[in-house]
């Protein structure tokens, strides 16, 4: 694997890596918020 | 024991987040989300916003999951057709169990997700359809009949009745004719869209009915479907589940739908396919301002 292939790679798991982490972090607020709704009716 | 090790030149391609987006077919989304959210709407009762948000979160991510787990399916046949050759997998951007694993998980959490927030009358529906679209229309009809969209339109025909069941509960006879409507105009939608791409579909060996029945059996069919797609669309009104405002827009933009769907059946030259191409262009137009008018319906007349 050439170096720039590699960076390509990197550059792709990096980016999910992103994407993964902001929807985790929003599924964390959904649950939070659902929770309450359920609560509260 | 040497262990084997895979040369890194040819291990499977590392996906950018780009390609599992598009994996999920986000220009069918936006016509999915906006029925599935009309069909909320509609409902005769309220639902808190989170509620409703995620409701219309689970029917985005079930269908996203389905367009996955059909472009898993059929990365073979994608390859040969122009329009679609460009998707993540026959451009050999994804490995294959990529897009499997991505598909059933995204659907099996849309599923659990809408069964915890909303009811579980709603997620069992939303698990039929997704069940629908990969099991029955993706991998039985598809590739066998040339009907295949008639009955695989049923998947598509589901959102609203799944948001209606979301806010309810429960199912009606208004989102069951929802679902009549939009089963119904699948197969003019669908043919109209066939007459103009049909020698993509013939080189891909996908038997749609433009390519095995000929191009005269398609417009009588493109006829035919229209007119109970015509009851189902009006019928609400009559029937009083809905008031003058959905019933004076269906009927006039039921009967455009009508007349150009007529040039369509009845036209003999196949030069530029210019009709074809407009009744299919208004058939999405159509569903937005029917579905549209529901709503507007509803919280008007209320």
């Amino acid at each position: 694997m050439s170096p720039e292939e590699e960076r390509v790679i990197r550059a792709r798991q990096g980016g999910r890596a992103k994407v993964m982490a902001l929807l985790l972090g929003a599924f964390v607020l959904l649950v939070f918020a659902i929770s309450i709704v359920k609560m509260t009716h | 024991m040497t262990p084997t090790v895979t040369p890194l030149s040819a291990a499977p391609p590392v996906a950018d987040w780009r390609d599992f987006v598009a994996l999920t077919k986000p220009r069918v989304l936006t016509l999915v989300v906006f029925t599935g959210l009309c069909g909320l709407l509609a409902a005769p009762v309220s639902v808190h916003p989170v509620i409703g948000f995620t409701a219309i979160l689970c029917i985005a991510m079930a269908a996203g999951a389905a367009g996955a787990l059909n472009q898993w399916y059929e990365s073979d046949i994608d390859a040969l057709m122009k329009r679609t050759r460009a998707r993540p997998l026959p451009a050999g951007r994804m490995a294959r169990e990529s897009a499997l694993h991505f598909g059933v998980g995204l659907g099996g959490f849309s599923v659990v997700l809408m069964g915890l927030a909303t009811n579980w009358v709603a997620a069992a529906i939303l698990l039929v359809s997704i069940l629908f679209y990969v099991m029955v229309y993706t991998v039985w009809l598809k590739r066998r009949t040339p009907q295949n969209i008639v009955i695989g339109g049923a998947a598509g025909a589901f959102p609203p009745m799944i948001g209606w069941a979301a806010a309810t509960g429960d199912v009606t006879l208004l989102p069951v004719l929802l679902f009549a409507l939009i089963f119904l105009w699948t197969p003019p939608h669908f043919w109209a869209l066939a007459l103009f791409v049909q020698t993509d579909y013939g080189n891909a060996g996908v038997p749609m009915l433009p390519v095995v029945a000929g191009e005269r059996v398609t417009r009588h069919q493109i006829g035919l479907y229209t007119v109970p797609m015509a009851v189902a669309a009006i019928a609400p009104w009559p029937l009083a589940l809905t008031g003058w405002i959905y019933g004076s827009v269906a009927v006039a933009t039921t009967a455009i739908f009508a007349a150009m769907a007529a040039v369509v059946t009845f036209r003999t030259s196949d030069e530029g396919m210019k009709p074809e191409k407009q009744l299919f262009k208004y058939s999405i137009l159509y569903l937005f301002i029917l579905f549209g008018a529901l709503v507007a319906d509803r919280w008007v007349l209320a």
